[in-house]
C-alpha cells in the first residue's frame, strides 16, 4: 500500500474558487451596505409603514436592514419616519450624535423631509435642517415599497463612497508613504 | 330629578348671578360672572348631579373687551344632560379660579388654556406648561400670534424658527395673486 504525504504548498486547491480579488473599498461597502441597522426614529403615522416595512409582507429584511436597534449605539442608518415637533428635534439631534460612524439618515415623509402639511410654530421644517439626510423619500405616508426603493437608494449611495480614504486617511496616508 | 327641574333650580339658586342663559338644540348655555365660578361649578356637582366636565375651551375675542372667553363643558351622567358656562375673562386680570379640585380632570385642561393662550388659574397645584416646553416665551393661540410663528430660542432644550409659507397652508383666497397674498393667515396680524 502507498502512504499518501500531505505537504503544505502555497497553492491549495481546496481553496481554489472561493477566493476573490476586489478593492477593499468595493468590499467593505458591500458589507456595509448589506447590514445596514436601522434606527426607528418613529415619530408619527410613518412609523407604522415602517412597522409594515420591516414585516413578513415587505420583509426589510431581504436587504439586511431588518435589524431595528432601540440603542444609538448599534445603528447605522436613522430612519426618521414622521413629524418632527421642536420640542422632539434636539432629542432626534442626541440621538443621532450617539450614533457610532459611519452613519446615514433617511428622512421619510413629507414631514421630515419639509415639515409636510404642518406649517405650523410648532414643527421643525423639515430634519435636514438638524441633520445631515441621504436619502429623502416622498409620500405621506410612503408605502413601505417606497422605503424599500429610499433603503436601495441608500444601498447605491453607500456602494459608491470612498470608504477608506474619507474615514481612514491617516492608513491611506502610511500606505502611500510605504508604496512610494 | 330631569334636566328641567335642574335646571330650574339652578335659575332659582343663583338668580342675580346668571347675565344670560340661552338654549340651543336642548343644550343650555349660561353666561355666569368669573368670581361667581366656583360657587356655581359646586353646586352643579353636588345638587345638580352634573359630575362630568367634558372640556373646558378658551376663546380669544381680540380687539374685544373684555378680551378672553372661557367655556366650560358640562354634563350629568344620572341625567344625561348638558350645560355650558361661559364666563368673560378681561386681558389685564388674566386669571380665573381653578375647578381643578372640583373636577380633577380639569388640572390638565386648564394647563393647556394656560399654554396656548396665557390665562392663568388661581389656586391652581401644577400651573405649568404642557404642550410646550417651559421657558417658551409665547402663547401661539392668541390671536396676534403669527400663523408662521416667531423665533425663540431656548439652550439644549428647543429652538423655533419662523415657518415659511409659500405656497401658503391651505386656507387661500381663489385669484391669481401670488401665493403669499391669497393666504390670509399667513400675513403678519396689523397691529
Amino acid at each position: 500500500m502507498e502512504t499518501r504525504v500531505t505537504r503544505s504548498t502555497a497553492y491549495d486547491s481546496k481553496i481554489e474558487g472561493n477566493v476573490i480579488f476586489t478593492r477593499f473599498d468595493a468590499a467593505l461597502n458591500w458589507i456595509r451596505k448589506n447590514s445596514l441597522w436601522p434606527m426607528p426614529m418613529g415619530l408619527a403615522c410613518c412609523a407604522i409603514e415602517l412597522m409594515a416595512a420591516a414585516a413578513s409582507r415587505f420583509d426589510i429584511a431581504r436587504f439586511g436592514a431588518e435589524v431595528m436597534r432601540f440603542s444609538p449605539r448599534q445603528c447605522d442608518v436613522m430612519i426618521v419616519a414622521g413629524t418632527v415637533t421642536y420640542k422632539m428635534a434636539l432629542a432626534v439631534k442626541r440621538i443621532y450624535e450617539q450614533m457610532p460612524e459611519p452613519k446615514w439618515v433617511i428622512a421619510m415623509g413629507a414631514c421630515a423631509s419639509t415639515g409636510g402639511m404642518y406649517r405650523s410654530y410648532a414643527v421643525l421644517q423639515g430634519i435636514d435642517q438638524l441633520l445631515p439626510v441621504d436619502v429623502y423619500i416622498s409620500g405621506c405616508p410612503p408605502r413601505p415599497e417606497a422605503l424599500l426603493a429610499g433603503l436601495m437608494k441608500l444601498q447605491d449611495k453607500i456602494s459608491r463612497e470612498r470608504s477608506l480614504a474619507a474615514q481612514k486617511p491617516m492608513l491611506t496616508e502610511k500606505l502611500e508613504e510605504a508604496l512610494a | 330629578m330631569t334636566g328641567h327641574e335642574a335646571l330650574d333650580s339652578l335659575d332659582k339658586s343663583f338668580k342675580g348671578k346668571i347675565q344670560s342663559k340661552t338654549e340651543f338644540r336642548a343644550e343650555t348655555t349660561y353666561a355666569i360672572a368669573a368670581s361667581d365660578l366656583r360657587e356655581i361649578a359646586k353646586f352643579c356637582r353636588d345638587e345638580l348631579s352634573f359630575n362630568y366636565l367634558i372640556d373646558i375651551t378658551s376663546i380669544d375675542n381680540f380687539g374685544e373687551e373684555p378680551r378672553f372667553e372661557i367655556v366650560y363643558e358640562l354634563y350629568s351622567m344620572p341625567l344625561g344632560v348638558h350645560l355650558r358656562l361661559s364666563l368673560k375673562v378681561p386681558e389685564e386680570s388674566g386669571a380665573v379660579d381653578t375647578v381643578s379640585e372640583i373636577w380633577p380632570t380639569a388640572n390638565w385642561h386648564e394647563r393647556e388654556i394656560y399654554d396656548m393662550m396665557g390665562i392663568k388659574f388661581n389656586g391652581h397645584t401644577d400651573l405649568r406648561r404642557i404642550l410646550m416646553w417651559e421657558g417658551y416665551p409665547y402663547f401661539p393661540l392668541r390671536k396676534d400670534f403669527p400663523l408662521e410663528g416667531l423665533p425663540s430660542e431656548m439652550p439644549d432644550v428647543a429652538f423655533t424658527k419662523v415657518t415659511p409659507l409659500e405656497g401658503g397652508p391651505f386656507v387661500t383666497v381663489p385669484s391669481t395673486a401670488t401665493s403669499k397674498e391669497r393666504e390670509p393667515r399667513g400675513r403678519p396680524p396689523q397691529l
